[in-house]
């Protein structure tokens, strides 16, 4: 903590939300817990691809690609006979994150819209190389029946407990998160963002800094999947399909790109807008779609900034 | 491995690029023209498709489905690019990613809506249900050889009409220069909805053709956007006679690499050549503006 740390008015919010999130499961209803428990992983993701997306101004059309990357090694471990969660999750973090070293390596060679395609052709690849694994489900996927464990008795068997464990991770990677963008390698991705040129000219290894940002945030990304496969108990290539990509990035542009609370806001938005609509409708799409290109073309800056109209910008 | 099933194969690719390249070669010139990502692409191909399976239920005929359909998906293109993309000019890319995305969404939901979610069979045309006999033991089905045969027939016009017409003239300008053709008195929106039209139209046409031999179903369009996309990147953004080589070449290297590559390489191999062909060659194999 900073030495002039004062309880101020968001740190009251942040508390008070993370109370109200922590009582998620005394309301009794397993739904619920499950759903908020989906949320948070998906915020947690959006939250990794805000990194790059709203901070370094990477647009990535392929961030599900490390998602399925950590829910793979999950899987794949699993069916190993490795359970335990410290090896497990090391690993996948590991792995996520050298995918996203290669990946970015390459792609961050190319800007615009060829970054946007090769970062889709990278997790088209990674998803076509899990359909083709047949000892793991191939097109199929494969089931994971029963839940990583932390040794000593200690495992994530429990709902709740896995829910916890989730709430806490999200509140540490935004934690993480808000210390990353704030400190000096932060400012420097700021700076990249709104004119590289100038950050190079000034002696910046651009590139490699993008590249650390990049993987970082891949590793995070890697994290929510391990995350997923645990809460869900299966894991298949349909997470890594290039329209799980688009949803994470609709979760970004929906919630406020460039914040930290925005992508998770708008996880929570297209999650909770899809269990209320589809208990209407089986067709909620119809609305979606028309609600997305309104919201691209008047609502600039997403909820956040339809809440704060431009007072705020992280 | 034997010689005529790599024949059979290569004709399978050249008849998956034909169809690669009457997907691409609207969307290329949008993207070069407009600068406009248009990932509802593949909407007008499932559309096309729709509309053709649907007219030709209703009229008993292929071609007079096929004559009723162009027109509507035409039409659609051109709504679509009056109601919402006229707007995304000015945007980033990541805009009309978003918005492109959302129609996709959108247009997966009302084919759902107005023709269930099962999927559709599409009766072959008349008279092309047969085989070809094209060297003495290797047959090929007509059908897929009138695909190609149209789908050179289409390149031909194209070329004809991009490269020897003053229409055509003005839209290679805008590939390349986009606002030095505005300065020049040229009607640079008009021009752009009939280069949105003629891509829509394509786009159908090529549903319209892989209807019979692929099922008609929701999400068709998106598997065969992703290939566009790669042939258009490989091509080079704007340009048609890239998207016409990066086609074919796309093509070959799918249908030959599932025989000849293990299956796990072979469904990545055109992700692994648009990945080389943008590192060293970033701007694709045909850039159009210089």
């Amino acid at each position: 903590m900073k030495e002039d740390f004062r309880f101020g008015k968001r740190h009251g919010a942040f508390l008070f939300v993370m109370l109200m999130l922590a009582a998620i499961p005394f309301m009794g209803e397993p739904f619920y817990v499950r759903l908020a428990s989906r949320i948070l992983i998906y915020g947690l993701c959006a939250l990794s691809l805000d990194l790059i997306l709203g901070y370094g101004g990477m647009v990535s059309l392929g961030h599900a690609a490390f998602l399925g990357v950590g829910a793979y090694t999950t899987g794949i471990l699993f069916h190993n006979g490795v359970q335990s969660a410290w090896i497990v999750w090391s690993a996948a973090v590991g792995i996520s994150g050298a995918a996203a070293l290669v990946i970015g390596a390459i792609s961050l060679r190319t800007t615009g819209v060829y970054f946007i395609m090769i970062t889709l052709a990278f997790a088209q690849m990674i998803f076509y190389f899990c359909a083709s694994l047949e000892a793991y489900g191939g097109d199929d996927g494969m089931a994971m029946w029963s839940r990583n464990t932390f040794g000593g008795g200690l495992d994530l068997d429990s709902p709740v407990r896995l829910y916890y464990l989730i709430l806490v991770a999200l509140a540490v990677a935004f934690f993480l998160s808000r210390r990353l963008v704030d400190s000096r390698f932060g400012r420097v991705i700021r700076g990249i963002r709104e004119n590289e040129g100038r950050m190079r000219s000034i002696g910046y290894p651009t590139f490699q800094y993008k590249l650390v940002l990049f993987v970082i945030s891949g590793a995070a990304a890697g994290f929510a999947g391990v995350l997923l496969a645990n809460l869900n108990g299966y894991i298949s290539p349909a997470l890594i399909h290039w329209t799980r990509s688009g949803e994470i990035l609709v979760m970004v542009i929906l919630g406020g790109m460039g914040t930290l609370i925005g992508p998770i806001l708008g996880a929570a938005c297209l999650l909770l807008a899809e269990e209320i609509l589809s208990g209407f409708t089986q067709h909620w799409m119809i609305f979606l779609g028309p609600l997305l290109i309104l919201v691209v073309l008047f609502g600039r800056g997403g909820l956040v900034g339809l809440a704060t109209r431009g007072r705020y910008r992280g | 491995m034997n010689a005529s099933l790599l024949i059979v194969q290569t004709l399978n690719g050249v008849q998956l690029g034909m169809m690669l390249f009457l997907m691409s070669a609207g969307l290329t010139l949008v993207f070069g023209i407009m600068n406009l990502i248009n990932l509802a692409h593949g909407s007008l191909y499932m559309l096309g498709a729709y509309f053709a399976a649907t007219f030709q239920k209703m009229t008993g005929s292929f071609l007079l489905g096929m004559a009723m359909a162009l027109p509507a998906v035409v039409l659609v293109g051109i709504l679509i690019e009056v109601a919402v993309l006229r707007r995304l000019y000015d945007h980033d890319h990541l805009d009309q990613v978003l918005a492109t995305f959302a129609m996709i969404l959108f247009f997966n939901e009302l084919v759902s809506i107005l023709w269930g979610p099962q999927a559709y069979f599409m009766a072959l045309p008349e008279g092309l249900g047969g085989t070809v006999e094209l060297l003495p033991g290797i047959r090929y089905p007509a059908y897929r050889m009138a695909i190609v045969a149209a789908g050179a027939l289409v390149a031909l016009g194209l070329w004809y009409f991009i490269m020897r017409t003053r229409v055509g003239m003005l839209i290679r300008a805008g590939a390349a220069n986009r606002e030095m053709v505005g300065a020049l008195g040229v009607n640079i929106r008009l021009l752009f909805t009939l280069v949105f039209g003629l891509g829509a139209g394509l786009a159908g046409f090529a549903g319209m053709m892989a209807g019979p031999i692929l099922s008609v179903e929701i999400g068709m369009g998106e598997s065969i956007l992703i290939l566009t996309l790669v042939v258009i990147i490989i091509g080079g953004i704007g340009s048609v006679r890239g998207a016409f080589v990066a086609a074919i070449l796309i093509g070959i290297t799918d249908t030959v690499g599932r025989v000849m590559l293990p299956p796990a390489l072979a469904s990545m191999a055109i992700y692994i050549l648009m990945a080389a062909v943008l590192f060293w060659r970033p701007q694709g194999l045909f850039p159009a503006a210089t």
